[in-house]
């Protein structure tokens, strides 16, 4: 480790946690947005004082949103430590994300509850994404303008154009409905997952596919190909042992950009399967003006976000030694 | 996208206008299919149509109908005339795609300007952070918290329209902003501007005669991919209950309506034909946008 070294990673570690702290802060002020009051907004006209008072008690909803407010009747108004930012930063710190106004439970419990089965169908989707990309991408790439090129383009072009709320449907029209293999929704038996992963796959599998197609013809074009093929190794072991080695490395980064995708496709690809996950949750939690559920869900996704792809950065700088420093 | 297409050697499709052509002609049925909609569409949307049946000697809902002459799309699960609504649906997304596109454009030239010739700390707080603070939300969910948060109980239909762009251009500035950031970095180095400094022209001068027409071309193919951001966008929102309410017609409201098995296994045409409008206009946007891209830039052309 030299001094350059020392500097960088101090300076990328100093932006992440500027990040993460920006983007807790907007998400827990996020809930100010909420037009009026918010016990009001929840609990309705009909609701008591009595009512409301103890709804604002017990949500933490009696201290003034921030450290100061400024408005045109009282001015610039300085309420000092006991406000509701402070608080939800003390609650993220301390592992308690507050309590959901419509069920009465610990917000995080209920998201822990869930996130399981979202990584399990992102997880899904990106196993699918790339059983079926790495391959296709190889075929096209290896045999340019062949039949299986075109097809890979073809169906490249449907996973970009095809958002997954049409996708979605249609399949569970061909495959629930007409030809009956799958259940149009829920999760019963291991198979279920098959429709939702595709779905949620599907984009990423178009993306990546172009992606490998490419960066295999860009390798197959260097130096160290035609010595290995001039050793008189065999082409499969030159494509598979020497090309994608190096041809994959592009392709995690975008597997990290694209994690974030997934997190955020996968709230619409729970709706369409019923799928008990943190996205139904989150939408739960719209429908029944649940802001802190809301809030909390918003927070996980982003915080896990960030984080993946942080980690994407720092693997594909230890995949491929070039641009670790620059 | 046109490029990786003719790239992957789509033998018909080789030629990169011919594409990009396809895009402006299907851009252009969508645009004019959205100003036209009171003319185009031969019923009004929202009306649930019935008729008198005899057997049960009460008036029953024409719902989920196959298409007909008088029905050319079929109809919904409500009985409402699927064409029409189909029309009507290509207004709201027109209107919210080109109002996101202007407005985060305009922002992002802005504020993408400043960071690239100021420099310095202005450009450490906007490109060092701001860009990073944006582009660290997953898109689509901010804009769901957003919708959801800003729209109290029971939001008018006008509230609605306004809270979509809102969210949508929170995030969406960001793109234009780098790619002004990056023209402004390389351009004001060349010698004509550095020319017109010398000759004692103010920075606003400099910005606008000098290094914004040659940042257009690529915020013009920004434009273009954003709009096929935007409009998948709202169906996505619309999709998720977060749309302009019902009973007014979006396309994701049409695809949500369409979902549940019994209009799936009788009348699938619902779901098909909004599904196939949605395709096919963020499809057209995606060819404008990169048959511009390889147009504007000669080197990607032979590539």
């Amino acid at each position: 480790m030299n001094k350059f070294k020392v500097y960088n990673f101090l300076k990328k570690l100093g932006l992440f946690i500027l990040v993460i702290w920006t983007v807790v802060s907007l998400v827990t002020l996020l809930i100010e947005l909420v037009p009026g009051d918010p016990a009001l907004a929840r609990l309705g006209d009909q609701a008591t004082p009595a009512q409301l008072d103890a709804f604002r008690k017990r949500h933490d909803l009696d201290s003034p949103p921030f450290f100061f407010s400024f408005n045109s009747d009282q001015g610039f108004k300085w309420h000092g430590t006991n406000n509701r930012y402070l608080k939800y930063w003390k609650g993220v710190l301390t592992g308690d994300l507050g309590v959901s106004y419509d069920t009465d439970r610990p917000v995080l419990d209920m998201i822990i509850e869930r996130y399981p089965a979202t990584i399990k169908l992102a997880l899904a989707a990106l196993f699918i994404a790339i059983l079926i990309s790495v391959p296709l991408g190889v075929l096209a790439g290896t045999r340019k303008n062949s039949l299986i090129d075109n097809f890979a383009s073809f169906f490249a072009l449907m996973g970009i154009c095809l958002p997954g709320f049409v996708l979605g449907p249609l399949l569970v029209y061909v495959f629930a409905v007409k030809i009956q293999i799958f259940n149009p929704t829920g999760s019963y038996d291991a198979k279920d997952i098959v429709l939702p992963a595709f779905t949620l796959g599907a984009a990423l599998s178009a993306i990546l596919t172009r992606m490998v197609r490419s960066s295999v013809i860009e390798e197959l074009g260097e130096d160290y190909v035609r010595t290995a093929r001039a050793k008189g190794l065999s082409e499969n072991i030159v494509i598979y042992k020497h090309v994608l080695k190096n041809g994959l490395i592009p392709v995690v980064t975008i597997l990290g950009l694209q994690l974030g995708v997934l997190l955020a496709g996968a709230i619409i690809t729970e709706k369409i399967f019923n799928w008990r996950g943190i996205g139904t949750l989150l939408l739960d939690g719209i429908n029944t003006r649940d802001h802190r559920l809301v809030q909390g869900v918003v927070l996980v996704i982003s915080v896990t976000y960030i984080v993946a792809n942080s980690f994407t950065d720092w693997i594909y700088g230890r995949l491929d030694p070039r641009i670790r420093i620059s | 996208m046109v490029g990786w297409i003719r790239e992957l050697g789509f033998p018909s499709f080789s030629n990169v206008n011919r594409l990009s052509y396809i895009g402006f002609f299907l851009a252009a049925v969508f645009i004019l299919t959205a100003i036209f909609a009171p003319a185009i569409a031969p019923h009004d949307p929202i009306k649930q149509f019935d008729r008198y049946s005899p057997e049960e000697e009460r008036l029953v809902t024409r719902k989920r109908e196959a298409p007909s002459k008088e029905f050319w799309f079929g109809t919904d699960n409500l009985g409402r005339d699927t064409f029409s609504r189909l029309v009507h649906g290509a207004r709201v997304s027109l209107l919210v795609g080109i109002s996101v596109v202007v407005i985060s454009g305009i922002i992002g030239v802005v504020i993408g300007a400043l960071a690239g010739f100021y420099g310095g700390w202005l450009d450490k707080i906007l490109a060092g952070y701001l860009f990073n603070v944006v582009m660290a939300f997953p898109g689509l969910l901010l804009a769901i918290a957003i919708v959801a948060f800003l729209s109290g109980t029971n939001p008018s239909p006008n509230d609605r329209i306004r809270h979509l762009i809102i969210a949508m251009c929170i995030t969406g500035w960001v793109g234009y902003a780098r790619v002004m950031r990056g023209q402004v970095l390389k351009v004001r180095e060349y010698d004509y501007v550095q020319a017109a400094r010398a000759l004692g022209a103010g920075s606003l001068r400099q910005l606008f005669v000098h290094i914004l027409p040659n940042a257009i071309q690529p915020l013009i193919v920004q434009a273009s991919l954003a709009m096929a951001g935007a409009v998948l966008a709202e169906a996505s929102l619309s999709f998720l209950g977060l749309g302009i309410p019902p009973p007014y017609p979006t396309w994701g409201t049409m695809i949500d309506d369409a979902r549940g098995i019994d209009v799936l296994t009788s009348a699938p045409y619902n779901l098909i034909f909004p599904g196939a409008a949605l395709a096919l206009t963020v499809l057209a946007f995606n060819f404008i946008g990169d048959g511009l891209r390889e147009y504007l830039d000669p080197k990607q052309r032979k590539r």
